[in-house]
């Protein structure tokens, strides 16, 4: 009886065989191809579109589109090399303070030893990491614009203070660049064994020969990595700059959207996809840089 | 002693930084002429446009989690399962947005857009027409779709590795459940907190986003706050805490979700340790 069944079971099971293994991987294909075919229409045709329009200009009056580099030139010289030169160091300068100021919390923050109050971080920097862009924008101009409640109540008119010049906008990046780096760097510092230290203090090391020797070596690669994210957060915002110092400060991202909504010039379109073709050669340096390290601080504190 | 001595002003000097903006915003919000006044609250807040807005917002932000999880649930569990010699192209597809910064991404879809008058007599004019209509536009869903990738990508793919999924599959299928009812019954609720948690990040990015809208000419949340704010800057300030707020809310959400989760891998972390 039971052998009946079996057999029974192993012949279906052989004349089934042939007719599903195709179907099946049929199947299997069918599953992914949404997803390629939304990146290709909603990515690739974009980012297409933008590399092309990059290298060629339109004439208004034939319609005839030729091939040219004066996008490229036109959008790393004069007003816009400065917008370019003008997101570096902003980008350079805030990934510096955020990677040293975030650091320097995360190891307050481990060396505490309080979950209580550890848990209570980690979530306030998940909150305000989220807080950028115009909302951002409007709690600095509250508190730091003309007519805000720390201005008036420091009267800090008097001492030439702007919330609406570069280093405004150093400040206002901070609020939400720092939180980022101190729930980025934090994993790393948990890294760091007690048994390292203690080893260290054993062999008769000081607090500061640990960190130059151990500590810093060590972190050296998640530090790097962290502020090398920093810079791309930084470099490619937009939305914070854009309303808390509009036109006042040159930035590529303000530029690109000045020239698309034709606030400059009818017809710069194609300058604006070749100032967006240079962020993305800036973004792809960035990410060459930091997936090596990502590698190398995963071997000593994966 | 300097140890025990330098935390504390540390954490100090950051909770003021952090909380300083937040209570001077909510302050700038009621103080009034003379003294203090909630009107903006009472009057602003229940107005037409913020309403309008946000619902808008909120109905991007859905179709955004839903397009982004229709398209990477299917994709990452049939490349975990069936074709891992995907998993790296995949991957570094969800990464590309990460390297197109969004105003940039949105200077090669209006590009795309300006064609729609090269297009008026092909039956993909009302395509287009559909895709930049005022009340719900669908291109802003297929560009926060994009990019929302990255996040979700990160977050499904943490989500499948920590269940062995092959095995689950298996066991399903040889117990005698169907596909349907493996993927259902069985994946579906192991990657529950890993979908929660990729649908709040890419919600909360929606909800704030600024650039790509008003490039496009649109008017969610964000972009209303900052042209209400020409007029009335009080109301622009507490149309941001009250997004603040939303931030807040989401991510507890997200955490209360994950609590769970995250328990059982200090008490592992722990015992390995």
């Amino acid at each position: 009886m039971a052998e009946n069944v079996l057999e029974k079971v192993a012949v279906r099971a052989e004349q089934a065989a042939p007719r599903r293994r195709p179907r099946r991987r049929r199947a299997r294909w069918l599953a992914v191809v949404p997803f390629f075919a939304f990146l290709a229409v909603g990515f690739g045709l974009p980012a297409g579109t933008m590399a092309y329009g990059a290298f060629t200009a339109t004439d208004p009056a034939t319609g005839a589109t030729r091939f040219t580099t004066e996008n490229v030139t036109g959008a790393l010289s004069g007003v816009y090399a400065e917008g370019l030169a003008g997101s570096v160091r902003l980008s350079l300068l805030t990934a510096l303070l955020a990677t040293v100021v975030g650091a320097v919390i995360a190891q307050a923050l481990v060396a505490s030893q309080k979950p209580a109050l550890r848990r209570a971080v980690v979530a306030a920097c998940g909150v305000f990491a989220n807080f950028s862009g115009a909302p951002l924008a409007f709690a600095f101009i509250a508190t730091l614009g003309t007519t805000g409640t720390l201005t008036r109540m420091l009267s800090l008119e008097s001492t030439g203070f702007s919330v609406y010049t570069f280093t405004g906008l150093v400040l206002a990046y901070l609020y939400f660049m720092v939180p980022l780096m101190v729930v980025t760097v934090l994993p790393a510092f948990d890294g760091l064994r007690v048994q390292w230290r203690e080893a260290a203090a054993s062999c008769g090391a000081t607090r500061g020969q640990f960190w130059r020797h151990v500590g810093i070596p060590v972190l050296t690669p998640s530090l790097l990595g962290g502020a090398v994210l920093m810079f791309g957060t930084a470099f490619a915002s937009h939305a914070t700059a854009a309303v808390l110092v509009g036109g006042s400060v040159q930035l590529i991202t303000i530029q690109i959207a000045n020239a698309l909504n034709g606030n400059v010039l009818a017809g710069q379109e194609n300058l604006a996809l070749a100032m967006s073709l240079n962020m993305v050669l800036v973004a792809l340096l960035v990410m060459a840089v930091q997936i090596p390290l990502q590698r190398r601080s995963a071997r000593w504190l994966g | 002693m300097a140890r025990l001595t330098s935390r504390g002003p540390v954490l100090g000097i950051a909770a003021l930084y952090f909380l300083v903006p937040v209570a001077a915003s909510l302050w700038f919000t009621i103080a009034d002429a003379d003294g203090i006044s909630f009107d903006v609250y009472s009057k602003g807040l229940g107005s037409e446009g913020l309403t309008t807005s946000l619902l808008r917002s909120v109905s991007i932000g859905l179709a955004t989690v839903a397009l982004g999880l229709l398209l990477m649930v299917p994709t990452t569990v049939a490349v975990a399962l069936r074709l891992p010699k995907l998993r790296r192209v995949v991957e570094i597809l969800c990464m590309m947005p990460l390297v197109v910064p969004p105003i940039a991404l949105v200077a090669g879809v209006a590009t795309v857009l300006s064609w729609q008058q090269d297009l008026a007599a092909t039956p993909l004019y009302g395509t287009f027409q559909a895709l930049i209509n005022r009340d719900f536009p669908l291109i802003l869903v297929i560009v926060y779709t994009v990019m929302s990738l990255p996040f979700l990508y990160r977050s499904l793919d943490a989500g499948l590795r920590s269940v062995d999924l092959r095995t689950l599959v298996e066991a399903a299928r040889s117990l005698g459940a169907s596909r349907t009812q493996t993927l259902l019954q069985v994946i579906a609720p192991n990657l529950r907190q890993a979908v929660m948690g990729g649908a709040v990040l890419s919600l909360a990015m929606v909800l704030g986003e600024y650039s790509v809208a008003s490039v496009l000419g649109f008017e969610p949340f964000a972009v209303w706050m900052v042209n209400v704010g020409d007029s009335e800057a009080q109301l622009s300030v507490a149309a941001a805490m009250l997004s603040l707020l939303f931030t807040w809310g989401l991510l507890l959400l997200l955490t209360a979700l994950a609590g769970g989760r995250t328990r059982k891998t200090e008490s592992r972390r722990k015992t390995t340790s």
